[in-house]
């Protein structure tokens, strides 16, 4: 059986941060492992820009963003394969993967760090009912089939969904000579950015149909049709608003789902609310050794963010190997959410663990304005951040300096709380 | 000319065309999809039913009771999966009792074995989420699940080797009687054949109704299904049933062959014969019956939904036999709940009244025995490995959620009646069945399809006709 | 007087920013920005809008069998002019090897931009 110090799963822009991360703070045997036939995960298909604000000070499309990194693992050489499924990891960390060129093998891993990414929620899984046409696509693959493989899903379409990729769809399709009809959203606000409310529907003249959703799909073997319906509060369809659209295709884009198959094969504990594992200061699972980045964590609307999620992630992992475990006993302040946060990366912080700055992530249930985050170290508060708009759509995050855990050795609790005033 | 021409390729006539494949006969299917098994056999409940529902002494209970009992060794000999993990009618009320004994008597009647009913004690621990409300269920620890694609497939196949012709997107348009044989019209010519078997499914009261004076009335009956993730598959131990009622066995909740859970179906009346879509109705309906029988059905796990077609004649009874007034012309129509599970007993019906008629000889190069596709999951892990040695493409994951490889869709596509779209891809394989519903691997199997096909990705079709994946390439028409 | 509300696109950020004219068209006030491209970008907004456009043109000849290569505008183009530019795109077909940077059109539809390849292709 091989053997690694830090095996990565997937070579996307988590993976390929927290392997640059790790080699430089000293770690060589590192291997990252990958399904497709390159390296640069869902980013290769990101042909749009907006990426790389806050690491590079550029915009950069996707494909020249995780460039960036590949080249930097390039630089220092890092091991990594191509085309190479892992189908099972194991509680001790002994990975079992399979590709055309190398067959079934498996590898014991130091550290593991879990970078698979997301899936897309499917028709299936909403209940949309109707038909079961030709012409249903996630708004990802379809992206996929444009941009990889030079394939126009269809002609006429209407889209289900306004988070990013169904907004970033709706103006890729109008380029490619479709007439997107309308955009419908479940909810009553949009999941995706502002802006690409502005330079994906309005420049195009594309409608947002707010507190709407599909009632039907017509056509037996390739979609004909699409009634929509507009929803109330219970987010059920309210009679006599339905409207109809011929069209050959729906896009989805209703909702990405962390990839965790491998890591609730291993026995890693999942949180609920995120469906991506329980992690510590160090990004690390309720695995000692076993650390997470990226969407498989929980779903990111930034990369520049993954990027910096998964340098910790892999820095870690290294920290972890060098030392034969992490440093100090796992004394963990588990951390709480009041008023607003559903979740946090990560739900507990180990004083003794934490850097000269540690950031926490979360996002709002709601739309949330003119209202605080605050950071409660048990009863004081130590942080009080005015924040004119929070939306579910926009991750949050607060960043906790080492010194506040220092000058409170006794800490119990920490609460990531939005209050008024 | 055909001695026999079958029309419909579902389970049904698959069925008996691979009966009369053991003989020396010129047999044909005629079907008017682009698949084998596309109708009511590609939707349905996946159940081998014990045969206790069936009224005493029709049709409906002795083939189901034949077929049950015949279905292991054609498992085996056809190499499909297939269990026996019985099945359960749960009696929710005291009332209902008188109910659920007259169910058994009647299964006793039957003729179905190790038939018993359980006490409550005993029915927790055989299905530990069964409802905290059940006093009682009728046990039947000979009815089965089964994988009704694979089934049929495994039929065709069969036939096919053994010499049975299949001429599929080829829809009968009218038939008529000449001297000493029947005239099928298609689209692409005549053919004659000396016996017709109406196999046809919702439309068989058409083509009955061609031929006969003595009507017959096919209602399409339809059945939405929900499939819930493989993470519930152990959620459901045995087939659970509530009490049957007029429209039919009722909501049931399964474990499937492969390892998910199906709650289903609707019994929803239509006239439409092509009405397999799923409406809010139908779906809301299960959800609130199913929740009859369980504890805690963990419907939010749900990865798909879909609809087929039963074919419920006027009667509630199987339609097999000769037509009086139309001799040569053969009914399997009606062939609703229990069809499935009586497949192999109608077919060996069928092919016997046959053989007589025909004085049918043995085919001496039968061979009943076929391989179904090679899946290397239920391979060691060294025999796995051995098999990627020798044929790499058995290490081309395309499937993610259901770990399915290159190797296996190469096979599903080159074998007899091989996969020809996206939907024979996913029949032959459950690649595109699992929790992410084909949205990773559609690219990837697209593009094997398409090349082993030696056609465009843009002449795809998801199921034959004007089902195409994708309209053309991107750049093109604008 | 015209009261214009925009989103800005020049980060995710995107504060709304309010910008008033006057009767001639003229630029009376801006506000909302959080940051100096903000401004930048509402004035231009009003006055002269442009979009940065990204696509995708066909390559041939890559080793690892990619067909598609993306690229950008390297500089924004007027937002009248995006699907000329569009139209020029989908008539390119390049040749592998392809660098990030490289041009793949110059001066697309007369908008005196030039289109650049956004991936590696061997």
């Amino acid at each position: 059986m091989e053997n690694y110090d830090i095996v990565i799963i997937g070579g996307g822009p988590a993976g390929l941060a927290a392997a640059v991360s790790a080699y430089d703070v000293g770690a060589r045997s590192i291997l990252i492992l990958e399904r497709d036939k390159k390296l640069g995960g869902i980013l290769e298909q990101c042909i749009h820009n907006g990426f790389g604000l806050h690491t590079f000070k550029e915009e950069l499309t996707g494909p020249e963003y995780a460039q960036r990194y590949i080249d930097q693992v390039k630089e220092r050489e890092i091991e990594y394969r191509l085309n190479t499924m892992v189908l099972d990891i194991s509680a001790e960390k002994v990975i079992t993967a399979m590709s055309r060129a190398d067959g079934l093998f498996e590898i014991q891993a130091g550290s593991v760090v879990l970078a698979m990414g997301c899936r897309e929620r499917s028709r299936g899984s909403l209940n949309i009912p109707g038909y079961r046409p030709a012409g249903i696509y996630t708004a990802g693959t379809a992206q996929r089939l444009v941009n990889m493989e030079g394939m126009m899903p269809g002609r006429e379409v209407v889209i289900l969904g306004s988070g990013d990729i169904g907004l970033i769809m709706a103006r890729r399709m109008t380029f490619e000579g479709a007439k997107v009809k309308v955009v419908a959203e479940l909810l009553p606000y949009s999941g995706g950015l502002r802006r690409n409310i502005v330079q994906c529907l309005d420049d195009y003249g594309i409608p947002l149909k707010l507190s709407h959703t599909v009632i039907d799909i017509e056509g037996k073997e390739r979609v004909e049709g699409i009634t929509i319906a507009e929803v109330d509060e219970k987010r059920r369809p309210i009679p006599g608003t339905e409207e109809h659209y011929t069209c050959d295709t729906l896009l989805l884009s209703v909702g990405l789902i962390p990839e965790n198959e491998l890591s609730r094969g291993m026995g890693v504990k999942i949180n609920p609310v995120t469906n991506g594992p329980s992690v510590n200061e160090s990004l690390e699972t309720s695995i000692p050794g076993v650390f997470a980045a990226g969407n498989v964590l929980h779903v990111h609307d930034l990369v520049d963010f993954v990027s910096e999620e998964a340098a910790s992630a892999g820095k870690n992992a290294a920290a972890y190997v060098q030392a034969g475990g992490l440093e100090g006993a796992r004394h963990e302040v588990p951390v709480a959410v009041e008023g607003g946060p559903r979740y946090t990366v990560p739900v507990s912080i180990d004083p003794s663990r934490v850097p000269e700055s540690l950031t926490v992530r979360f996002r709002v249930g709601d739309i949330i304005r003119n209202h605080f985050v605050s950071v409660y170290f048990d009863q004081d508060r130590v942080l009080h951040i005015k924040r004119p708009i929070m939306a579910p759509g926009e991750m949050e995050e607060v960043k906790l300096k080492k010194q506040f855990f220092d000058e409170r050795p006794n800490l119990s609790k920490i609460t990531i709380r939005v209050e008024e005033k | 000319m055909y001695d026999i021409v079958i029309i419909g390729a579902g389970v049904t006539g698959c069925s008996v065309a691979h009966e009369l494949s053991r003989y020396n006969a010129k047999v044909c299917v005629v079907d008017k999809e682009d698949d084998v098994c596309c109708g009511t056999s590609k939707a349905n409940s996946a159940i081998i039913h014990a045969g206790f529902d069936a009224a005493a002494g029709s049709m409906m209970a002795k083939l189901n009771l034949l077929g049950n009992r015949m279905m292991g060794d054609l498992a085996e000999d056809l190499d499909i999966p297939f269990k026996r993990n019985g099945s359960l009618v749960v009696c929710l009320f005291e009332e209902d009792r008188p109910a659920l004994q007259k169910l058994y008597e009647n299964g006793l009647a039957n003729g179905v074995e190790q038939l018993r009913i359980v006490e409550k004690e005993e029915l927790q621990s055989l299905e530990p989420n069964i409802s905290p409300d059940a006093v009682a269920a009728l046990y039947a620890p000979t009815a089965g699940i089964i994988c009704p694609f694979t089934l049929t497939f495994a039929l065709a196949e069969n036939a096919y080797t053994n010499g049975v012709d299949f001429r599929l997107n080829t829809e009968v348009t009218g038939l008529h009687s000449a001297k000493d044989c029947w005239v099928l019209e298609t689209p692409s010519g005549t053919i004659e054949t000396k016996y017709v078997i109406n196999a046809a499914g919702v439309y068989s009261d058409v083509f009955h109704n061609m031929v006969s004076e003595k009507k017959i009335h096919i209602t399409p009956r339809r059945g939405d299904y929900f499939l819930l993730d493989k993470n519930t598959g152990n959620f459901a131990v045995q087939t659970i049933f509530p009490q049957p009622s007029k429209l039919g066995k009722g909501v049931l909740v399964s474990p499937t062959i492969h390892g998910n859970t199906i709650v289903g179906p609707t019994a929803i009346d239509i006239e439409d014969k092509e009405g397999t879509n799923t409406t809010a109705a139908g779906l809301d309906d299960i959800l609130i019956k199913a929740g009859s029988t369980v504890k805690d059905l963990p419907i939010r796990q749900v990865i798909t939904s879909f609809a087929g077609l039963r074919a419920h004649e006027d009667h509630h009874e199987f339609v097999i036999g000769e037509v009086e007034d139309a001799p040569g012309f053969i009914d399997c129509a009606g062939i609703e709940s229990p069809g499935l599970t009586s497949s192999p007993a109608i077919g060996k019906m069928v092919g016997d009244l046959l053989k007589e008629k025909l004085s049918l000889e043995p085919n001496p190069n039968f061979n009943g025995k076929r391989k179904g596709v090679l899946d290397p999951q239920e391979l060691s892990k060294k025999e796995r490995a051995k098999l990627i040695k020798e044929h790499p493409e058995y290490g081309n994951i395309i499937c993610r959620c259901e770990g399915i490889s290159e190797g296996e869709l190469l096979d599903a596509i080159h074998r007899p009646l091989g996969a020809k779209s996206m939907d024979g891809l996913k029949r032959r394989t459950r690649q595109g069945t699992g929790r992410c519903q084909a949205g990773f691997c559609t690219p990837r199997a697209m593009e094997i399809l398409a090349r082993e096909l030696h056609v465009e990705q843009s002449e795809l079709t998801k199921c034959g006709g004007k089902s195409k994946l994708i309209v053309g390439k991107t750049k093109e028409s604008i | 007087m015209d009261t214009r509300n925009l989103i800005c696109i020049s980060c995710p950020l995107g504060c709304p920013i309010t910008v008033t004219l006057n009767g001639s068209g003229e630029i009376e006030n801006v506000e909302g920005y959080s940051c100096p491209r903000g401004e930048a970008y509402a004035r231009k907004e009003v006055t002269n809008p442009t979009r940065i456009v990204t696509s995708t043109v066909r390559v041939l000849g890559a080793t690892k069998g990619d067909v598609m290569v993306s690229c950008k505008t390297k500089t924004d183009v007027p937002k009248g002019k995006i699907f000329d530019v569009i139209k020029d795109i989908n008539g390119i077909t390049v040749k592998a090897p392809v660098h990030i940077g490289d041009v793949i059109l110059q001066n697309v539809a007369g908008t005196g931009v030039d289109i650049v390849a956004t991936k590696e292709i061997r």
